[in-house]
């Protein structure tokens, strides 16, 4: 018979106000096995550790259960507080009376009554419990960035930095991201490409940076320190070691009418092309959906001017797999399509654009030179409107995102800014639901939009654009002002909102990684483990986490970087003695827990047993290496003899607490 | 074919190739045929028998017969070698050491099928293709073979012979079976009306553990129902529900396993008709996860035990298919 020991904690008023500790305590106390009981303020403090610990030593604990706040919280905790105590750690076990119990129940009866259910199922679990000991699990020290804009340089560069060789897969010819796109960056209004282009060239010449551009992760397996990844590099027709950049065939490509996707389709790129000027890697990259050669077999322009002999028409996709430690998700954003708002008239007119592709119309290197025209007839535009939080904060989330894309209220008045200081004869309005500048130095560049500037700052929204005779009728409504205005507008800019990346959402599957229903990645912890995924290993960095301007993203960038040098900077992980065990006296040896383990930790052996009349059978039976095995207990439901059991968590076990509950 | 049958079967012992022949054996009328090993070809010339009332599924025994010393040859009808090879796939049977012989079958018949007819003292049977030739105490009469089959045997899935060493007669094809009607049926019965359909049936259920035995898919070497440590051993006969609930967890651990022969039903003294329940799950499955047959290849992942990322959700993704 276990020595059970029982402590109820408060967790100051968290529990105590819905739930009667005390009288929790008490009817735990009187459950069989049970030898000690109480309860405390904060049993996570110091001097509740400490009264865990006397326990133990005083009434020879020999299993504790512990009613307090989610196991991702303290289970860690407790156990090692036991431990200290000379209790093995797995004899340890955590009532959820906080987020399962007293933060969803008002009634303190009822919450009184559950909290005392979910100990009872505790200690039946307790009773059931043996001591396990962990092993340990060596470390990859190679890290993965998937997604090369700022976010994952900026995380590259300071894993490099601490010496570990770091890979970035980016799935664009390019490294560098949205940011390549943007012209200035608010509030201090320096040139974009200016401040990312040397991190872009640090990325490149980094040894312990590999860049692998214009590829993508297609399979991971493996768990913390030891991911196994299959990245597929897709064919560029062009030969990476040789090619110089010189961009001679870009300029002799016969095909010329392709959308160029780095100025958003407002000009044309050939059918091979270098994104940008500043491109890392700077090697020229074939469309195959447009290269003449690749089609029909007749062109070869490109390679009869290529000096270097780089252009390869056979080249293949190539498909490498590295063992990684860590894998850090930098996917990033993309704006939302405009097509659900055709109320601004996007796809009517030219002259309605995104903000985006107001970046690109006033970047130096964009389709007009770094001159604003309107992009129907090449005229100076002299009314501008612009459109706030389109698809942003939308009620019930019909068309548009409920959440607020954060980033929006201070790049429109870095636009608004930016055009009434170049052309001083323009009108600049904005239409806005609320603006919001929290943020260093923030606020104050926006009063400067509105009190230097002249910008006309308007509550409200805007009803309808409607293009007619060569201009754009704005209808909108001035809240404060109390009325309809009617703007015959020359350009139209719409804030669209930011969604995470498309490749996010088949990556978190990949990853186990878990997403929210805006497919943002969620952090292990909102607020104590913010750039951590709940899967281990696995740790987020920029936007594909939530939307963020570029300090915040760097900030965050670096974060998970020193998480991830944390890892690696270990020699071995413990593993979790939480693993699969097969009963090899029940074992088929029939290969369905084989099949279904994600990680490969199942093998077969023919194994002697001694079968009647001192004869001995050979049989199949199945092996599990605990090094591998992550518990995740695919095996055990997939076993049809329930040979197969889970550590800590056996059948016996779950359903002693499902009897333990439903007593 | 049952002259080449015990001819096969004499001359694969006669010949040293094999030391034991699986097949079927005389019993104490003409119909209760049941498996048999035999060592010698004497044996097999006076107790070896193939007639339409040979329904046993002999692939379950190899697993134990397969394991012995020596080669063993299995006769084996279609619907056996699904089974033979869906046990080569969870690794229970040692292909090297059998013989398969597929048999080629016309159907079995079913004595239930027969008293239907209001024939008894039944002496012996013989098919003559459409129809059937029935010898009785009480002189001879021909039918037609397709009412005195078992209802398993009229919804035929197959009469392929895979993976056979020889075969006798030729192997066919896969049958344009109706085997999902009854299912169907019930289906479209209400909850309340299914409910009380299973209840009706599974409360004849005498717990004589036939089913179980005679499925080539329950062959685990201890049975969760068997062992004390499982925490369902007791539960199953604590009161008639959880004695029904038997049935549905068997259904439940053949799922993907099962290859639909029909043994079940056969066996079941209470006339139950158990393979409603494996149907029902196989129909569920190939809605799901497309159509899979058990044992019909060696390479196909079971649906229960794979998962791809398109896989639906029942109930929580539709993704436009029937959640099931």
């Amino acid at each position: 018979m276990q020595r059970i020991g029982v402590f109820v904690c408060w967790c100051g008023s968290n529990i105590a106000a819905t739930v009667d500790v005390k009288q929790v305590a008490e009817a735990l106390g009187k459950e069989p096995g049970v030898v000690f009981s109480t309860d405390y303020q904060y049993m996570c403090s110091q001097s509740g550790q400490e009264m865990i610990q006397e326990a133990i030593r005083e009434h020879r604990l020999t299993g504790v259960v512990i009613c307090s706040c989610s196991p991702r919280m303290h289970e860690a905790t407790f156990r090692k507080t036991c431990q200290k105590a000379g209790l093995n750690p797995y004899m340890v076990e955590i009532a959820n009376i906080r987020e399962q119990c007293s933060w969803i129940h008002k009634d303190k009866i009822t919450a009184t009554e559950k909290a005392v259910i979910l100990g009872r199922a505790a200690i039946a679990k307790v009773h059931l419990n043996a001591p396990l000991t962990a092993g340990t699990s060596p470390v990859v020290k190679r890290a993965l960035v998937i997604g090369g804009g700022i976010a994952g340089i900026q995380t590259a560069l300071d894993i490099a930095d601490a010496g570990f060789p770091v890979d970035i897969v980016e799935k664009k010819p390019t490294i560098g991201g949205k940011m390549t796109q943007i012209d200035k960056t608010f509030p201090t209004l320096d040139c974009a490409a200016c401040i990312l282009t040397p991190k872009m060239v640090d990325a490149a010449q980094n040894e312990n940076i590999d860049i692998i551009s214009y590829a993508q992760v297609e399979k991971v397996q493996g768990f913390v320190g030891n991911f196994s990844v299959t990245i597929r590099k897709k064919a560029r027709y062009v030969d990476e070691t040789k090619c110089t950049g010189c961009g001679l065939c870009t300029e002799k490509c016969p095909q010329k009418k392709i959308p160029n996707e780095f100025n958003l389709g407002l000009d044309n790129r050939r059918a091979i092309y270098i994104p940008f000027a500043q491109a890392t890697p700077k090697v020229a990259t074939i469309d195959p959906n447009y290269c003449t050669m690749l089609k029909t077999g007749k062109c070869g322009v490109c390679s009869k001017v290529c000096t270097a002999g780089a252009i390869n028409y056979k080249q293949e996709d190539e498909i490498i797999t590295r063992e990684y430690g860590a894998i850090v998700v930098a996917t990033g954003f993309e704006p939302i399509s405009m097509e659900p708002f055709d109320e601004f008239a996007y796809s009517q007119s030219p002259d309605v654009v995104t903000s985006l592709e107001l970046e690109r119309l006033m970047n130096a290197a964009g389709p007009t030179g770094g001159t604003l025209l309107r992009p129907s007839d090449g005229a100076h535009p002299h009314t501008l409107v612009f459109v706030q939080c389109v698809g942003s904060r939308c009620d019930g989330a019909q068309k548009g995102k409920s959440y607020c894309s954060k980033i929006c209220c201070m790049y429109t008045a870095k636009h608004a800014m930016l055009i009434r200081e170049k052309y001083p004869d323009t009108e600049v309005y904005v239409f806005y639901i609320d603006v919001r500048t929290p943020g260093k130095n923030f606020d104050e560049f926006y009063r400067r939009a509105v009190e230097e500037y002249g910008v006309h700052y308007i509550k409200g929204m805007v009803g309808k654009v409607t293009p007619q005779d060569g201009k754009l009728k704005v209808q909108a409504s001035d809240l404060l002002g109390g009325r309809q205005m009617h703007i015959d507008a020359d350009m139209v800019v719409l804030a669209a909102a930011i969604e995470p990346d498309k490749s996010a959402r088949p990556l978190a599957t990949m990853l186990t990684a878990s997403m929210d229903t805006n497919d943002f990645f969620t952090e292990a912890h909102p607020k104590l483990r913010p750039v951590e995924s709940p899967t281990a290993g696995i740790f987020l960095s920029g936007a594909c986490q939530g939307p963020k301007d570029i300090p915040e993203t760097v900030a965050q960038a670096g974060a998970a970087a020193s998480k991830v040098i944390g890892l690696l900077s270990k020699n071995s992980l413990t593993c979790n003695p939480c693993t699969a065990k097969p009963d090899e006296l029940m074992c088929n040896g029939c290969s369905s827990c084989e099949k279904v383990c994600p990680y490969g930790a199942i093998t077969y052996v023919d194994k002697p047993f001694r079968g009647p009349n001192r004869t001995t059978l050979t049989r199949r039976v199945a092996q599990v290496n605990p090094a591998v095995c992550q518990g995740c207990g695919a095996c055990t439901v997939a076993c049809p003899s329930g040979a197969m059991d889970l550590q800590g968590f056996s059948n016996k076990q779950i359903l002693a607490e499902v009897d333990a509950i439903c007593r | 074919m049952q002259e080449r049958v015990i001819e096969k079967a004499a001359q694969l012992l006669e010949s040293g190739l094999c030391s034991r022949v699986l097949g079927w054996k005389k019993g104490e009328f003409f119909y209760d045929v049941t498996p048999g090993v035999f060592t010698t070809a004497q044996e097999v010339r006076n107790e070896m028998v193939f007639t339409p009332f040979c329904g046993a599924n002999l692939s379950k025994y190899l697993i134990a017969e397969s394991r012995k010393e020596g080669k063993v040859a299995a006769f084996l009808k279609p619907c056996d070698t699904y089974s033979f090879v869906q046990l080569q796939k969870e690794h229970r049977i040692r292909r090297e050491n059998v013989y398969a012989v597929g048999v080629q079958c016309e159907g079995m018949c079913d004595l239930d099928s027969l008293t239907a007819l209001n024939l008894t003292g039944i002496t012996g049977a013989e098919g003559l293709g459409e129809n059937l030739k029935v010898f009785t105490l009480y002189g001879e009469e021909t039918l037609s073979r397709k009412d005195a089959l078992s209802l398993r045997c009229n919804d035929c899935k197959s009469k392929k012979l895979l993976d056979c060493d020889e075969i006798l007669g030729e192997s066919g094809e896969e049958q344009d079976s109706h085997r999902f009607d009854q299912v169907e049926a019930l289906e479209a019965m209400t909850a309340e009306e299914r409910f009380a359909f299973w209840r009706r049936e599974l409360s004849k259920c005498i717990r004589c553990n036939a089913c179980r035995n005679v499925c080539p898919a329950c062959s685990c070497e201890k049975c969760v129902f068997d062992n004390p440590n499982s925490g369902v051993e007791n539960k199953a006969a604590a009161d008639p529900f959880e004695e029904n609930l038997f049935h549905i967890i068997r259904a439940f651990h053949v799922a993907g396993r099962c290859t639909d022969c029909g043994e079940c039903t056969r066996v079941c003294p209470q006339h139950i008709p158990l393979h409603l329940l494996n149907r029902k799950l196989i129909k569920d499955m190939n809605q799901l996860y497309g159509t899979y047959q058990a044992g019909a290849d060696f390479e196909t992942k079971p649906p229960m035990l794979d998962f791809t990322q398109e896989d639906p959700e029942p109930s929580i993704i539709t993704n436009g298919r029937d959640s099931g």
